[in-house]
């Protein structure tokens, strides 16, 4: 289906990556927000808040992030799509609702503008150092999809992403921006409404007497209902079965758990997206996302003027990491060099993948600024 | 011929999840027959019914009621609710948990959905401790009560529910035991009908856990307690009916009064300010 007109700015805008990310939720449905004030990003809700009244929506800042962070859920069995927003301090405080999300296959969105961490770090500063966190940060196993957009247009198209992924596979999504990305003004274009495909509810087509709220088919993922709509359901955060009990035996949490893992590894190369560049004949390709990948475009450049041989590779997605691409590249490329603003996160994606047929080279950098690209040239030199 | 008899209640029971995980002479079980009890007398839509618990004993009320229903995290089923109700406003949103859940950790979401007046029903179970771990100090322990955490009594003081939920804003505040089956379930029905935040708390025996450390006897033991030091004090300020530790206790009705619920208040304030175009939300259905 295609996107509600009335939600979508279409234009050519000038707009900052917070901003653009707000417009992106309006464009894809989200009609409700909970979320509770943190730098550096408070711009989405402060706008939503401004602009959702119009488009019968609503916006409510709670007493904290844990309740932020479970309205947003009861918005969503109420029938609405819903996000919330924060970054490191509150993010570490919603990673019991992300598990619960998780748990009880609620679609809804996540965004986390990344600062300096740990704990109130840098507020003001950049920093990707929660992707980690995004992918491991609540207790007990399960599956999720995380995004990274590296400029205020992509912070606009990769929410619409969020949310089609979040119906689409029942899971928080996780969209990992960081502090540059968000308060970098450039321009926006937002398409016509009917050129942006929204990706529906997957409701029950089913009356109450047939419905099972965990049945599931081919996909793994189960089909919804509605509080209010007579199927008088079940959802828990316990293990539970198809009708949504709760099960407390090995198999049931066996089944369970390895499905919510299941459901999304399956689809892995199509979720996984990237963006890559000159990597077939490369002696060297550059892994970076977010902001950090626009400083290594200017290293990769610089390596080229030199007449090296050097590939881009992007992760749009970085959780389901895109396995299956960096293991091919893996057999034709010398080495990864792999800069971000943490002291090596995603690189272990990297090693792990690469399974030692290519060198992996982190350039490190503990948050509060990007790297020289400099920093990324040398590391491109050394590896080629 | 016999004649199959059956229980009023079951029809707003999963059957299929009985027996429950209720101790013998635990209350949680009294207090769904009152809620049952009240959901029949309202003649309300029970498609429009949902109730939210958190984690503990009174938790699982979610899992045995036929009712779109939802056992959320520890302490947030009144965040959880205030999303599902500004969602769907046609929903009567029953929250039904118990002290520890509600008071202790969830104490900040309690006071601010008050405050904001979000049209939630609470039934709090108050069995003085958290039962599902095994008898710890809760914030409503009386002093000198003994419990897993407290082996040589409590001193901390305990909160006064009541005057809690009243000072933040509560429009409906009531206390009952499970010995007082009819007023309570009479409250229930009342706190449906009302609009706004409304909070009942339901003193209940823990035999296993409370009145067994503490020695004062069974389930039965307990009902004759709350029969004996009960006092009905309809209207009582809600800063005398603090608990002690077998001590009198005030029941009633406390505050019922009117103010504008949460939903109210911003139609008010954004019609008031961007006049036509304000879009009002009903429901947030998206397709």
């Amino acid at each position: 289906m295609h996107a509600d007109a009335r939600g979508v700015l279409t234009g050519v805008h000038f707009l900052d990556g917070d901003h653009a990310c707000c417009e992106g939720a309006l464009t894809a449905g989200a009609r409700f927000a909970s979320g509770y004030p943190i730098t550096p990003s408070t711009e989405v809700v402060e706008r939503f808040a401004a602009r959702v009244p119009t488009l019968g929506g609503i916006f409510i800042q709670m007493e904290d992030e844990l309740a932020a962070s479970i309205a947003l859920q009861g918005a969503v069995w109420g029938g609405a799509k819903a996000f919330t927003v924060t970054s490191g301090p509150g993010f570490s405080l919603m990673m019991e609702h992300i598990g619960y999300a998780a748990m009880t296959e609620t679609p809804c969105v996540f965004v986390n503008v990344q600062r300096g961490g740990p704990s109130t770090g840098l507020p003001t500063l950049p920093a990707q150092a929660d992707m980690m966190q995004a992918r491991w940060g609540s207790h007990g196993d399960y599956g999720v999809i995380a995004l990274c957009p590296n400029s205020p247009q992509e912070c606009f198209d990769l929410t619409i992403q969020a949310f089609n992924f979040a119906e689409q596979f029942r899971v928080p999504v996780m969209l990992m921006m960081d502090e540059v990305v968000g308060h970098m003004t450039e321009k926006v274009v937002i398409p016509p409404a009917e050129q942006i495909e929204i990706f529906p509810r997957r409701h029950t087509s089913k009356p109450p007497a047939d419905y099972l709220p965990y049945e599931t088919n081919g996909d793994m993922v189960p089909e919804m209902a509605h509080a209010g709509e007579g199927y008088k359901f079940h959802i828990t955060g316990l293990t539970h079965d198809q009708r949504g009990y709760p099960v407390m035996t090995v198999p049931a949490q066996d089944k369970l758990v390895r499905r919510l893992q299941q459901k999304i590894e399956r689809a892995a190369d199509k979720i996984a997206l990237y963006e890559e560049e000159k990597v077939d004949d490369a002696d060297v390709v550059v892994v970076s996302y977010g902001i950090t990948s626009r400083v290594a475009q200017r290293a990769i450049e610089l390596a080229r003027a030199q007449g090296r041989r050097v590939g881009k590779f992007r992760l749009i997605t970085a959780w389901p990491f895109p396995e299956h691409r960096i293991r091919q590249l893996a057999q034709k490329t010398k080495a990864f060099v792999v800069p971000e603003l943490n002291l090596g996160q995603m690189v272990r994606e990297v090693e792990r993948t690469a399974g030692g047929l290519a060198r992996v080279l982190p350039v490190s950098h503990a948050g509060g600024g990007v790297h020289r690209p400099e920093d990324i040239l040398q590391a491109i030199l050394e590896a080629a | 011929m016999i004649s199959e008899v059956r229980n009023p209640v079951e029809p707003f029971l999963r059957m299929d999840r009985m027996p429950h995980i209720w101790c013998p002479g635990c209350g949680i079980g009294t207090t769904v027959n009152c809620f049952t009890r009240a959901l029949i007398e309202s003649k309300v839509d029970l498609d429009h019914v949902t109730i939210v618990s958190g984690i503990g004993c009174t938790g699982r009320v979610a899992g045995y009621v036929k009712l779109d229903s939802f056992h959320t995290t520890h302490g947030r089923a009144i965040p959880f609710a205030t999303g599902l109700k500004l969602a769907n406003p046609k929903l009567n949103v029953i929250v039904y948990s118990g002290d520890g859940d509600l008071s202790a950790i969830g104490g900040n979401h309690l006071i601010h959905a008050a405050r904001r007046n979000i049209d939630l029903k609470i039934v709090c179970v108050n069995n003085l401790i958290y039962a599902m771990t095994g008898g710890q100090t809760a914030p409503t322990t009386p002093n000198d009560a003994v419990t897993s955490t407290a082996p040589y009594g409590s001193y901390e003081p305990a909160f006064n529910l009541p005057h809690l939920v009243e000072a933040a804003g509560a429009v409906y505040v009531a206390r009952w035991t499970t010995y007082h089956v009819r007023q309570l379930a009479r409250s229930m029905q009342e706190a449906f009908a009302k609009k706004g935040f409304s909070f009942i708390e339901v003193l209940s025996p823990c035999p296993t856990l409370y009145q067994r450390r503490n020695k004062l006897g069974d389930g039965l033991e307990t009902m004759k307690y709350y029969k004996e030091k009960s006092k009905v004090r309809n209207g009582a300020p809600t800063s005398e009916v603090g608990l002690t530790m077998q001590g009198e206790i005030i029941v009633g009705k406390f505050v019922d009064r009117d103010r504008p619920d949460y939903r109210e208040l911003m139609r008010h304030r954004l019609a008031e300010t961007l006049g036509e175009r304000y879009v009002e939300c009903e429901e947030l259905v998206c397709s």
